[in-house]
């Protein structure tokens, strides 16, 4: 039985949604956690707050998730004493995909959205896969429902196209109660759709003034 | 990491000064655990099955760990009782500092966490799902560990089969501030059902209390079932011929 390998892994299911604004971002995921047909509990929250203005959210084996969070939070910590300063979001994200490539040959099965705020107040977001690609846009999903939400993104966002020369900034104009809206409708939107998502909603909003937290019902079904 | 002496039919791997076995062999069923207005009680059958056979009829599979805490598995009871002799030697140390301060319920319940999956980080896992409730400073705490690291705390758990068949009951049927009769009621109806329709319980339950003021562990006792459906007198009366 331990031989066949396949018992190591399991997916638990959830949503996790990043958006980066001109001066905030926010990042928000379901807090259902799954088992095969069935729900543990509908009140587990994927989000940690790594740094100041780093927030990291993730879905998937919640096993490996805890590990990987906590491995984060711990480096946070020795940096924090080493450096007497709070690591940025993009020293965060380069450390977060070097943490997962580590395990390169077993992986840490999270899929994994980074939201914080850069050295110069701006919203970043990373986007990553399980072994540690990861590249900083303007929004990402990632997760069970990942597929329902990122074309609803793509289209409501109104961010400049990535294919458009020179480069341009891919953070939505949206102002922070329009993002936050959006990020309630898709929401909505992955619930009905995706069984693994659902129960609750919890959202951090990170901008100049500090981080606020928000929890939202959605369908239990 | 496996040497050239593995066997698919064997059910041991041989490696240098190192065997480990691959499949659970006797087990225990569900285990359920909530939370009520002055504690966390849990539940569990005294059954150990060894494949289709039930081998032990009185496995107790709820310990109480240091002066807050009590733990109930299912899975493979060796792997149980490995899991007791670590918590054995975790409380020993704490209890050697002398200091007035005792490691509660969710302390231990992170102890376990780390535990199960750092094993199954080594490939060789304590085939368990584990329940932990306890109560400190007025706290009242209950989570689950599964075999592979997953954790979560909630006002009731449940192992196996528990989680199929008795936590719907308990989402309709739990609120906050259950007596201890009430309490025992609800599980005992989960119990019941669980009794009717997972293979490997056994009619010899145990329950344990946990509170502020310590450990309490009932003795085994029986649930009064009932069979005299119509459905059952005649099994194959829209069927005849059949059997």
């Amino acid at each position: 039985m331990a031989l066949s390998r396949d018992w190591m892994y399991e997916n638990n299911g959830g949503t996790c949604v990043a958006i980066a604004g001109a001066d905030y971002c926010v990042v928000a995921a379901d807090t259902r956690l799954s088992i095969g047909y069935s729900i543990y509990t509908r009140d587990y929250s994927k989000i940690c707050n790594l740094a100041e203005k780093c927030v990291l959210a993730s879905s998937g084996f919640q096993g490996d998730i805890k590990a990987l969070q906590k491995n984060l939070a711990a480096r946070h910590l020795i940096y924090q004493h080493q450096h007497n300063k709070q690591m940025s979001c993009p020293a965060m994200a380069q450390l977060l995909s070097n943490t997962l490539y580590f395990k390169r040959f077993f992986p840490y099965y999270a899929f994994n959205v980074l939201g914080g705020l850069d050295n110069e107040g701006k919203g970043c977001v990373f986007t990553y896969d399980a072994v540690g690609s990861y590249e900083r846009v303007g929004y990402s999903a990632q997760g069970s429902g990942s597929t329902l939400v990122m074309p609803i993104l793509d289209n409501q966002l109104k961010t400049p196209s990535p294919l458009l020369l020179p480069a341009r900034d891919a953070v939505t104009p949206l102002s922070e109660a329009d993002a936050v809206d959006m990020v309630k409708d898709v929401f909505a939107s992955a619930t009905e759709r995706d069984i693994y998502t659902g129960d609750k909603l919890e959202i951090v909003i990170l901008n100049a003034s500090g981080v606020r937290r928000e929890f939202i019902d959605l369908r239990k079904d | 990491m496996e040497s050239a002496a593995v066997s698919s039919h064997d059910s041991t791997i041989q490696e240098i000064g190192f065997e480990r076995t691959l499949y659970p062999y006797v087990m225990g069923t569900s285990v359920l655990g909530m939370k009520y207005k002055d504690g966390v009680l849990l539940a569990a059958d005294l059954g150990g099955s060894y494949g289709s056979t039930l081998r032990y009829k009185s496995v107790e599979r709820i310990k109480p760990i240091g002066k807050h805490s009590l733990l109930g598995a299912s899975g493979e009871i060796s792997d149980f009782q490995e899991i007791l002799r670590y918590l054995d030697e975790l409380i020993l140390y704490d209890n050697m500092w002398d200091d007035g301060n005792s490691l509660g319920p969710k302390e231990v319940h992170n102890y376990l966490n780390r535990l199960m999956y750092n094993r199954r980080n080594k490939f060789n896992p304590l085939w368990n799902s584990l329940v932990l409730g306890g109560v400190k400073n007025g706290q009242k705490y209950l989570g689950m560990v599964g075999m592979i690291g997953t954790h979560f705390e909630d006002n009731h758990v449940a192992t196996g089969f528990g989680n199929h068949l008795a936590r719907p009951i308990l989402r309709d049927e739990w609120n906050e501030d259950m007596s201890f009769e009430e309490a025992v009621k609800l599980l005992e109806k989960c119990l019941r059902v669980l009794l009717y329709r997972d293979r490997s319980s056994i009619n010899k339950f145990q329950i344990a209390k946990i509170t502020e003021e310590g450990v309490t562990i009932f003795p085994p006792y029986s649930l009064k079932t009932f069979w005299g459906f119509s459905a059952f007198k005649n099994p194959t009366k829209g069927a005849e011929g059949s059997w």
